[in-house]
């Protein structure tokens, strides 16, 4: 009896040591570059750049294939970093790619039936509620993605524009549109 | 010579481990689909297979011997899933390529029952080390013939034209029964 569980830990300890090992020695480095792009995207997962997540966006960027302008949640301020990141030039946003005004998605509490639909579409968790209750929103946790009012079936959210005040008032970038001179 | 020769023929064909055995049929029936995903299981399985037998038949001959026979299948099953787990490990490192080729067939191999069962009918055949890494070598070998052909059987009868209530698993099964059939014409190749 003893010996059998001996024998049984020494394989254990044995093929866990090798697999341990072997997790050290063939370890393999993801590409660094998208690791760095994507710690500066948002994290908001909210597919408005056209990929299903910021991480897949990031290999994009990587790649070469997607422009830096395509993050809204991110801004300018993120454009700026990433341009900064690869050395790259700012690139502002697209035609009705940019953001928008800052604004926080908001539930007409008459309104709502307690379907989850919304909470099951939040990128953020910023939606409290159960089913059959009402829902209602975490203003400090909402990222403005949006992706909340497609799938409400009663049409009860909206988004409402936040006023800056001291807290959330950012120092914008002297934005100097780079024009060509003197062509020779 | 002759008797690992007769070792691989009779486990290539004769004792085949999908169709006269009966073993590894959740792979046969699951990657069959497409042909590269079956060389590519096949491939992975050949290797696993053969490391596999070597090394549980190390195992039941210096570790356990006939007083701990009783953990022979528990033992095995831990080697085989640390050997899985290294080799894709291991792949993962040295040949980015392959390991996005065989993808997720690699953890599966786990889980195939011919990858225990080849080990467990070396106990019982009483094979030595060469004969063991030959009969699983063999019989991985056997496997990965059976996936390809049946995969190219199956890619063709996408097209064909099936009857409603046989279309998909269905006419696969019978296809795989008539297969197992035909392969039963190598009994009395070799003893």
């Amino acid at each position: 009896m003893i010996s059998a569980l001996w024998v049984m830990v020494g394989i254990s300890l044995l093929l866990g040591a090798v697999l341990g090992y072997s997790a050290i020695k063939f370890k393999v480095e993801g590409n660094p570059l998208v690791e760095k792009i994507d710690a500066v995207l948002p994290q908001t997962q909210c597919g408005q750049c056209g990929f299903p997540g910021c991480k897949p966006y990031a290999e994009a960027i990587a790649k070469g294939e997607a422009d830096i302008n395509k993050c809204p949640p991110g801004g300018e301020e993120g454009i700026h970093k990433l341009a900064e990141l690869l050395g790259v030039e700012f690139k502002p946003f697209g035609e009705g790619a940019g953001p928008r005004a800052k604004a926080v998605a908001f539930i007409d509490e008459q309104t709502c039936i307690g379907c989850t639909l919304c909470l099951q579409a939040c990128p953020v968790d910023a939606i409290a509620g159960a089913a059959k209750q009402m829902h209602t929103i975490i203003a400090s946790e909402c990222t403005g993605c949006e992706l909340c009012l497609a799938p409400c079936p009663v049409d009860c959210i909206s988004m409402q524009p936040i006023e800056e005040n001291i807290g959330n008032w950012k120092w914008q970038y002297p934005a100097i549109p780079i024009v060509q001179v003197n062509p020779r | 010579m002759t008797e690992y020769l007769l070792i691989l023929v009779s486990t290539v064909l004769v004792n085949n481990i999908v169709m006269v055995k009966i073993l590894g049929l959740c792979p046969f029936m699951g990657v069959s689909k497409k042909l590269e995903a079956a060389v590519g299981m096949g491939a992975a399985t050949t290797f696993v297979l053969t490391l596999g037998s070597g090394a549980s038949y190390l195992i039941q001959h210096y570790l356990l011997g006939p007083d701990l026979a009783y953990l022979t299948t528990l033992s095995f099953i831990v080697v085989i899933a640390g050997i899985v787990q290294f080799t894709e490990m291991a792949i993962k490192k040295t040949s980015p390529e392959l390991y996005q080729i065989l993808g997720i067939y690699l953890p599966l191999i786990t889980t195939n029952c011919a990858v225990l069962g080849i080990p467990l009918l070396n106990v019982q055949a009483k094979h030595d080390f060469v004969q063991s890494l030959l009969f699983g070598f063999g019989g991985a070998v056997g496997f990965t013939l059976v996936m390809i052909l049946f995969a190219g059987m199956r890619e063709r009868m996408e097209g064909a034209d099936v009857p409603g209530i046989f279309k998909g698993s269905a006419i696969a099964m019978v296809t795989a029964g008539l297969m197992s059939l035909s392969f039963m014409g190598f009994s009395g190749l070799v003893k």
